[in-house]
């Protein structure tokens, strides 16, 4: 994913690979979302999860984490090679985020994105709005995250 | 308060989740291990683009609206988790002290035709700041035990 101009729909980009660990689980939920299978290891086993396992929250930080990795490694490597890095704006929002499977302690949870539409942003001249679907694969093959988020991205060249 | 089940959501009742305080260390802290963008992280980026200064990541005010809705009611009812979020979107930057507000308002409640022990409610949620600016809103679903299910 470059400048608005180059970005091309249809792409698509890996994000690298997230492991859930029951320390990590249990602190995030402690903070955000301290649901007792979220927290407690023999708690979670005695409701319909089974098992102590992430808040969807948690899914989707992760989700973002590998994802602003994999955008700024890219800016990065477009300003050493002295092209003009892509500047990116806060995200406006998203739909269809689906929590489809339980994610649980040790999972490893491969991401990717995939630009699905582009268009110029009506009120703000000079930025544009990319749609990216970003998915996460567990190690079994099930897809157990998705949704599509909304980006604004600076246009860098002019037109 | 009595705990709550899929039986005791009622169409158009709005439940508030109360209140919370944001300071700069979290919207940082959260920024650092989930989302480093720079407008995440210093008060000094972000020149140019259509929003300045330092903001909350828009998963930090997630999370944190997920907190208040634990706290409202979420954590004694007969909650079974959620399939996920249909639509959601962060209107206004949450900057360091704000003080956010939330609340739910349920939009519809369905049985499962599948699953007899649960029922699915669907709500609008809203989280406002000081000012009473609407800075993120979700339309989302939550499966809940029914009463007498064991749940």
């Amino acid at each position: 994913m470059t400048g608005y101009e180059r970005i091309v729909v249809g792409e698509s980009f890996d994000c690298g690979v997230h492991v859930f660990t029951a320390e990590e689980i249990k602190r995030f939920a402690t903070t955000y979302d301290p649901q007792r299978f979220h927290t407690d290891e023999a708690a979670a086993t005695e409701t319909h999860f089974g098992a102590l396992c992430a808040s969807g929250w948690h899914t989707a930080a992760a989700m973002m984490r590998q994802f602003v990795g994999r955008l700024y490694a890219e800016i990065e490597a477009a300003r050493a090679r002295g092209e003009p890095a892509p500047n990116l704006g806060p995200s406006l929002g998203i739909d269809e985020l689906k929590w489809l499977k339980p994610v649980y302690v040790g999972d490893e949870v491969s991401f990717s994105g995939r630009i699905v539409a582009k268009r110029e942003s009506g009120s703000r001249p000079g930025w544009g709005i990319v749609s990216v679907e970003s998915t996460g694969v567990n190690q079994s093959g099930e897809t157990v995250f998705s949704c599509v988020g909304h980006i604004l991205v600076a246009k860098t060249e002019d037109g | 308060m009595a705990k709550r089940y899929f039986e005791d959501f009622v169409v158009g009742e709005r439940l508030p989740l109360g209140s919370r305080r944001v300071t700069r260390s979290e919207i940082i802290a959260f920024a650092a291990e989930f989302d480093p963008q720079p407008f995440h992280l210093d008060e000094r980026a972000g020149e140019g683009a259509p929003v300045s200064g330092l903001m909350a990541s828009g998963w930090h005010v997630g999370a944190l609206f997920m907190s208040m809705l634990c706290g409202g009611f979420l954590l004694d009812s007969s909650s079974m988790g959620s399939p996920g979020i249909e639509s959601l979107k962060w209107r206004k930057p949450v900057r360091p002290d704000d003080t956010l507000t939330a609340s739910s308002t349920v939009v519809d409640t369905r049985a499962s035709k599948s699953r007899p022990e649960m029922g699915i409610v669907r709500f609008r949620h809203e989280v406002v700041n000081q000012a009473d600016e609407l800075v993120m809103w979700l339309d989302n679903s939550i499966m809940f035990g029914r009463r007498g299910s064991g749940s």
